[in-house]
Order: structure tokens, then sequence, then C-alpha cells
């Protein structure tokens, strides 16, 4: 347990410590911002052709007009940074050869890696806090639904959280960081529009290419739908590739 | 202490090391020694739970480096070849990270980083970040970063390549402190270096123990000659050609381009100093200098490392 707490300090210090995090960060809270703003600003505009109707303001919704539009594209966003977050993780490691270092500490395998999803998800969690200030301007401006707001966090850090363990996985079978950031990129993008083949192939593989897209899951979060469904997705994701990245780094040893 | 019992290793078609058998007693220095790819490293990384071997057994304080690869990596300091180390974080914060990693209780964290930069001198550089020390400060912190935990069992890999001759004396000074409560096994592919700081040496070449005794046993071992350097004034060919005929004299030699200088070998059960000095007197000739010659540990390596392919042609 010591062991996995310095791993986990050891991986937040160094990835505050390197000036990718403040270019990803950067560029995230830009884009997120920008998204916000334009979904408020649309929904200004239909506000003010509504005061002339009744009729429509009644259908006037924020959560479904601004906040689940600015989940979707956080959840964009997220997919062209994620790689950028967790390149690095074990493809330096290899390259500088620390490798040799971890694995010669009394440390079990397993629980450096989960030391270092550990950190990376809090990156995560500080990214995604830094739209909090979106969500407290909305508060003082209109009355948002709590819960949705909840379930869509909790969608993006559970999506992020996908990402993360699929890239953590790529910088595992790469010493090059660009080769894990690219790989990352690219298996992310084929889960993301795996889905589009729904209406080519056949019935079941159907479900099956439907099933396997992540953002699929995450629109009901979006919605505000808690379904254990997407959360037993998720989870089977998450594991699923932290197995990989487990068994790719145990290979390291007998590989030599 | 450390016993490595017919360890073998491949990569891929390719033996590293072959049937690699040695054992180190408690509190004992031991040097490992050999040509830049005899498989130093490739031992060191087995006995350190790096990679586990082929064939063969490695044993730690009688705990198997595979089986009980946990507990073996807590009674060891190891320093990699080449000292990697995370170049991003000042040297404090990495000796923190190195101590927890490697088990200290937290309470006992800053007590135990202090005590190693107090050992290996870092207290000037301790807030630096290690990517802009120089070389044998980044050695330091990695010998510093071995030491964390008070290891039983202290693998250095090559500890002193790379630096100046003043850091290499530095390091070797460390090295002599730490033998009173360290069992020791450094590599290396300097030879007088072993030989100052070891009590014993394992030669090793293409991945076989070819040799392993104390610095002297092996000197007297391999000794097959004894060697007398002898400096003349005048012209000494005539010289070398009279104490040819001498009994016991195997063989003499010139030093190229300078004949005033020769080298005599002879038997080694006898002291011919006397007879020579008297030799040379006799031709009128003025004696400068005549000393007997020890086989350097140098000569030694490259007897044992060059005899061995020959051998084993002759065998195959």
């Amino acid at each position: 347990m010591n062991g996995f707490w310095s791993v986990y300090r050891k991986e937040l210090y160094s990835s505050f410590a390197s000036p990718i995090f403040y270019a990803v960060a950067f560029t995230f809270l830009v884009i997120c911002g920008y998204f916000f703003y334009s979904a408020m600003a649309y929904f200004n505009l239909i506000s003010f052709q509504a005061s002339q109707d009744p009729m429509m303001a009644d259908q006037l919704n924020i959560t479904e007009m601004v906040m689940r539009p600015f989940f979707l594209d956080i959840s964009i966003v997220l997919l062209l940074m994620a790689p950028l977050l967790t390149m690095r993780l074990y493809a330096e490691e290899r390259k500088s050869g620390t490798m040799e270092l971890l694995f010669t500490y009394p440390i079990t395998d397993r629980a450096t890696l989960l030391a270092k999803f550990g950190a990376v998800l809090t990156i995560l969690a500080v990214l995604l806090s830094g739209t909090l200030p979106s969500i407290l301007l909305l508060y003082f401006l209109a009355s948002p639904n709590w819960a949705a707001v909840f379930s869509g966090y909790l969608g993006v850090f559970l999506l992020g959280g996908s990402f993360l363990a699929l890239g953590l996985f790529t910088s595992s079978v790469t010493q090059n960081q660009i080769i894990a950031a690219i790989l990352s990129f690219g298996a992310l993008l084929m889960f993301w529009i795996i889905g589009w083949l729904k209406s080519i192939v056949g019935p079941t593989a159907a479900q099956l290419v439907e099933y396997l897209a992540v953002t699929r899951h995450f629109e009901s979060f979006a919605k505000g739908v808690l379904d254990s469904r997407d959360f037993v997705f998720y989870f089977v994701f998450i594991l699923f590739f932290l197995f990989l990245t487990l068994r790719q780094v145990e290979s390291y040893r007998w590989r030599g | 202490m450390i016993e490595a019992q017919g360890l073998t290793k491949y990569y891929g078609p390719v033996a590293a090391i072959r049937d690699v058998t040695f054992q180190v007693e408690r509190g004992e220095v031991v040097g490992f020694l050999g040509p830049n790819g005899a498989g130093k490293s490739t031992t060191m990384r087995i006995l350190t739970c790096y990679m586990p071997p082929t064939a063969g057994q490695a044993k730690i304080d009688g705990l198997d480096c595979f089986e009980q690869s946990l507990r073996v990596r807590q009674k060891i300091g190891y320093l990699p070849e080449n000292v990697p180390l995370y170049a991003d974080m000042t040297v404090a914060h990495f000796l923190r990270f190195a101590a927890g990693a490697k088990g200290v209780a937290r309470k006992q964290i800053d007590h135990e980083v202090q005590r190693v930069v107090d050992v290996c001198g870092l207290e000037k550089v301790s807030r630096r970040i290690i990517g802009h020390l120089s070389k044998g400060y980044r050695q330091r912190v990695g010998v510093a970063h071995a030491l964390l935990n008070n290891p039983s069992v202290l693998i250095l890999d090559e500890p002193t390549i790379g630096l100046d001759p003043a850091q290499i004396i530095e390091i070797r000074r460390l090295i002599q402190q730490l033998r009173e409560d360290h069992t020791i096994l450094l590599s290396s592919h300097i030879l007088p270096e072993v030989a100052q700081i070891c009590q014993r040496v394992l030669i090793i070449n293409n991945g076989q123990i070819v040799a392993t005794d104390t610095p002297a046993n092996l000197i007297s071992q391999l000794q097959k000659t004894a060697r007398i350097a002898l400096q003349v004034q005048g012209p000494a060919s005539e010289l070398a050609e009279a104490l040819k005929q001498m009994d016991g004299v195997q063989r003499v030699s010139h030093e190229a381009g300078n004949n005033h200088h020769l080298m005599v070998e002879t038997d080694p059960s006898r002291d011919l100093r006397a007879e020579i000095a008297r030799c040379v007197l006799q031709r009128g000739l003025d004696l400068l200098e005549l000393k007997s010659v020890d086989l350097s540990l140098e000569d030694i390596f490259l007897q044992l490392v060059t005899e061995d392919p020959a051998q084993e042609e002759s065998e195959s």
C-alpha cells in the first residue's frame, strides 16, 4: 500500500511538473468554455423569441438545450486530449530506463498500474473541475436540474476513465510517446464511430457494434439517466484494458 | 548471502549467460569483472528480480529471486547500469519517492532520506532537478537511492563508469565506507578499481564465469613465469644473448625501440635477480634498474579472456 501511494504521488508530481498537462488543460478549458458560451448564447436567443410565444416558452428546457450538448461537447474534447495525458505513463518509463527501478522496488506490478491509473484519473478530475465555473454561472442565471448535472459529470468521468484505460494500454506497448498517443487516438476514434456500421452489417452484428460504441452509453448520462447497463459497460471496458496493460507490463520481464 | 546456481539467460536464440554459478558470503565485497557484453548486467538483473532466468536459480539470503521476489527486493539496493532516474524530479523528491516505494515507513521517510543525503554528500544539490545535475552527482543520487531502507545487499552495476578520476576516487571511498555493513556485488570493466575495492573477483567472459578468487591468488595461479625488468646503460643486445644462455631464463624481450630496457622471464621457482645483476656488471655495463614485476590484473584478465575462445575452439 505504501508503494501504491508513493508511485501515485510521483505520477501526480511528474504530471504537474510537465508542460503537457498545462497545454492540455489550457486547450481543454478554452474549448469547453467556448462550447458552453455558444450553447448559452443560443439558448438566450431562443428565449427572446419565446418571450413572444408562451407555447414555445413552456418547452424551453435548460437541461435539454444547454447541459446535454455541453456534456457531449466535453466528451469530444476529451477524446482528443485523453491520449496526451496517458501517452507518457509507461512509454517514458521504458525509454528512460526507470522501469528498471520500478521493477526492482518491492512493489507489485499491479500496484504500480493502479497507482498510474489512479493518478491520471485524478488529473481528469482536476480538468473536469475546471469546467465547474460554467455550472456556477448557470446557478446564478437559471435553475439547472442538479441531478442531471451530477449525472452528466459522472458520465463524463466514466467515459474519460475508459479513454484513459485504453491510453494506458497503448502507452505500454511502445517506448515512443507519440506512437502511444496516435494508437490511443485511433482506437478511441474507432470505438466512437463503430456504431455507424450498424446500418450496414447484419442484425446481430448491428447490436454488437452498437453496444461497443463508447458514446452511446454516454448519451443516457448526458440526458440525466443513470442506467446500470452503462455502468457495467464502462467498468468492463476499464477493467479489460487495465488487464491487458498488466499482462503487457509483465511481459517486459521475460522479454528482457 | 548471494547465491547463483546454474543461471542461464537466453535473449531469443542468443545466450547472454550460460550456467553462471557463484556465491557471495555475508559482508564480502565482490567485483564482477568482464568485457562489455559479457553478461554482467544480465546476471545482476536476474539477481535483482528485474527478470527471471531461463534456467537456474538465484537466491538472496536464502530467498528465491523468482518465487519470493517481493521479499528479495526489500533486501536489495540496486544501482542499474547508466543510472536511470526521473529527470524531472528534484533530488529530494526523488529520494522521498524511492524511500516510500521501497517500503520505508511514512514517519521514517524524512529521516531516512536525510541519512542517505548525508552519506552520499548530496546536501548541496538536494533541491535541484535531477536532469540538471552533472554525471557525478547523478551517480551519487543513484547510490543514495540504492542505500534507502538500509538493504543488506548492494548490487551496483558499473558504479564508476563515465566519471572523472576525482569522482571515481570519491565513489570508491564511499563504497569502502559501505562495506562495513553491506554485502556488495559490483561490476566493472576497470581492473585496478576492482583490485582496490574488492576482496574477491569474479571474472566473466562470453556469458561464463572463467575465474573466481582473490586478486592475489589469481595472480599467483596464473603467473607461469616470474618476470624481471632490467634497465642498463649501454648496448643491451649482447647482454640479451648472454642472458638467454643462463640457466632458468625462458625468454628475454626488448621493449620496442628501446634496447636499454629488457624484460627477462624466468622459472618462477628460482630467484635469478642476483645472478642477472652479476652478469650485467661482468659485461661492463651499468645497471640502472632491476626489479621483479608481478602480473597485473590486466594481464590476467587479458589472458583469461583471450584464452577462452581458443579453448572452446579446441574443444569443439
